[in-house]
Order: C-alpha cells, then structure tokens, then sequence
C-alpha cells in the first residue's frame, strides 16, 4: 500500500492487489461478521435468512439496524426496509466517487461492481487513490469480492456456532468497527486541510446522533462536513489567486 | 422463512443495490470541476469521521484511549492492520482495569 505505482497496472495485478491490500480490514469484517451471525441467531434469524442478508444486501451497518428491529412472530417489514435505505444512503455518496475508476468500463460491468461497495472496498480504494495514483475498477472489485467472501463465511460460521461467545463486549469486539474505520479514516488524511471536513462532520454527527433517533447523523455528518470542507478548499484556492 | 422475512429481505436487498446503482448514475452526470467536484472530494474523509465520532464520544474511558492508541499506531506505522490491532488491544487492556 506504502509503494507507490508509477507503471501502468493491468486489470489481473490490480485485482490480486486489491484482494491483498484488503486483507486487513476482512480480517476486521470476519470479527464483526462473527458477531453479527451470533445476535442473528439470538434474534431468531434462520440460517436462510441469515446467508439471504448476508450474501444480497452485503452491507453490514444496516445488517446490525435490522437486528434490533426484528421479531419474527411480527416482523415490522416498512421499518426495516426503511431504516435500511436511511443507513445505507451513505453509499450513494460513495458510489458517487468512483468516477474515476469507471472510465472506459462497459456498463453492465460497472453496475455489477458497484454491488461490492461497502465502507471497507470503498475506503481502501480511495485511500489507494492518494497522491494521485490512477486505481482500475479491478483493484475495487478485488478487495470487494474479498470483503464479500469474509463476510459470508463469518455470518453464517457466527449464525451456527450461536451461544458458544456469550459476550463480545468482554474481548473488545464491539470495538472492531470504530477501531477500523478510524484506521481508514486516517489512511486519507492528506494534510492540515483535512481537519476541516473532518472536525466539522465529526461535530455534526455527535450532535445529530444525540438529537435524532436512528442513523441520520453519518448522513448529516458526511454532507455538512464533506460541504465544508469543499467551501474551504475554494476559499482557499481563491485567496491564493487573488494574493 | 415466512412470507414477511422474504418481503422484508427482498425489500432490503432492493433499496441497497438502488442506492449503489444510483451513485454511480449520478456520478456520470456531475461536473467534474467547481464546487460539486470539490464537494465530492471531500465526501469520504467527512462519512468515516461521521460514522466513528459518536460512537467515540458516547463511549467511556477505554474508548477514548483507544481512538488515540489507533491514531499513534496510524502515525508510527502508516498501515491499517497495526492501528486497528492497537485500538481493540487497548479497549482490551482498559476494560480489564477498570
């Protein structure tokens, strides 16, 4: 990750690249996957359900919302899809991103990729992208069939060994995901500028998450802050011009 | 499966890849300088720190011990593996302590 490409990469190198380079955070979404098979089973999930969410929804936050919401014997399915869409809405600022990636691949193929993004493939791949590298589509699609296996293997292994981890708290799991989503987030940092939409979506979010139930504050977080941080980039740009 | 966990999971699946397919219509559709692609540049940075922050705040002392150990361990090593391992060793540690 740390070497930077100056040649062209073909298509294949990008892809085992992009499934290496991931390794770390499937790791991460092997715990957490763990963890989210064994409440599955707790919350009364059948293994079907459990590899039907796991293997077509693929997006694990919203995965872990829906638990909460689920009662088999008067399953709440309007709030459960809803709360999906407002968790995972996220994604389509990501999705939104990957311009650069997408450039000379055929449609159909792009819209099959898009598939595998998640906060994972997403976060590497624009990460990668740092000082200007030119990252190919294979290089996400890689590191996002990866995430994908992990996931299913870790779902399901958590859904069948059940009770066997009585509490995850106990080990640190539950800190998992904050541990690897900070280590992405300072894997972008790209110097004092950051601080701005950074700090600002980071306010944001702590506050909106204390006023407003559910999981609007990633969104409110992701626009005030990504807002702010493009009005400071061209105040800057435009002092610059005028000094 | 019941007939309300298939809706309820068909639904899930079609309102996720709807949203990801949606991304990518707009993003052929957004201009590639000014203040949209400025904005868009700063989109990731902005949702991961969205995403953590809370969760760190509302979180108690090994929490916050923890956010340090994982950004020293960025800084020291520059890789994700060694940062997140710091972060939960840490949350580990503090709450045997405490």
């Amino acid at each position: 990750m740390n070497t930077p490409i100056l040649t062209p990469v073909g298509p294949a190198a990008a892809l085992r690249r992009g499934i290496i380079e991931v390794l770390p955070l499937a790791a991460s979404i092997a715990a957490y996957g763990l963890l989210w098979g064994v409440l599955a089973g707790q919350k009364g999930l059948s293994l079907i359900e459990v590899m039907a969410m796991s293997s077509l929804v693929f997006a694990g936050a919203s995965q872990f919302v829906v638990l909460d919401l689920w009662r088999p014997d008067d399953l709440p399915v309007v709030a459960i899809i809803l709360s999906t869409f407002v968790v995972n809405l996220r994604m389509l600022l990501m999705a939104a991103t990957l311009k650069p990636l997408m450039v000379g691949v055929p449609k159909p193929l792009a819209y099959a990729a898009v598939f595998l993004v998640t906060d994972e493939s997403w976060g590497l791949t624009m990460g990668a992208q740092n000082g200007g590298r030119r990252v190919r589509l294979a290089y996400l699609v890689g590191a996002g069939l990866t995430c994908w296996s992990f996931w299913q293997v870790a779902t399901v292994t958590g859904r069948l060994l059940g009770a066997l981890i009585d509490d995850p708290a106990r080990y640190g799991l539950d800190f998992v995901f904050t541990a690897t989503f900070l280590a992405l987030l300072f894997g972008m940092w790209k110097g004092k500028a950051d601080f701005v939409p950074w700090l600002t979506g980071a306010g944001v979010a702590i506050v909106v998450a204390r006023l407003v139930p559910g999981n609007f504050y990633i969104l409110a977080g992701g626009i005030v802050g990504s807002l702010a941080g493009a009005a400071a980039d061209l105040w800057r740009q435009k002092r610059r011009g005028t000094a | 499966m019941t007939l309300e966990s298939v809706l309820a999971i068909a639904g899930m699946i079609a309102v996720t890849y709807a949203i990801r397919a949606g991304g990518l219509f707009l993003a052929d559709r957004l201009p590639e300088t000014g203040f949209v692609a400025a904005w868009l540049k700063q989109v990731p940075g902005a949702v991961l720190a969205a995403l953590v922050a809370p969760g760190v705040v509302a979180g108690g002392v090994a929490e916050w011990c923890a956010a340090v150990a994982t950004a020293l361990a960025f800084i020291a090593t520059r890789s994700l593996l060694p940062s997140m391992a710091a972060g939960i060793a840490v949350v580990w540690v503090v709450r045997q302590l405490t």
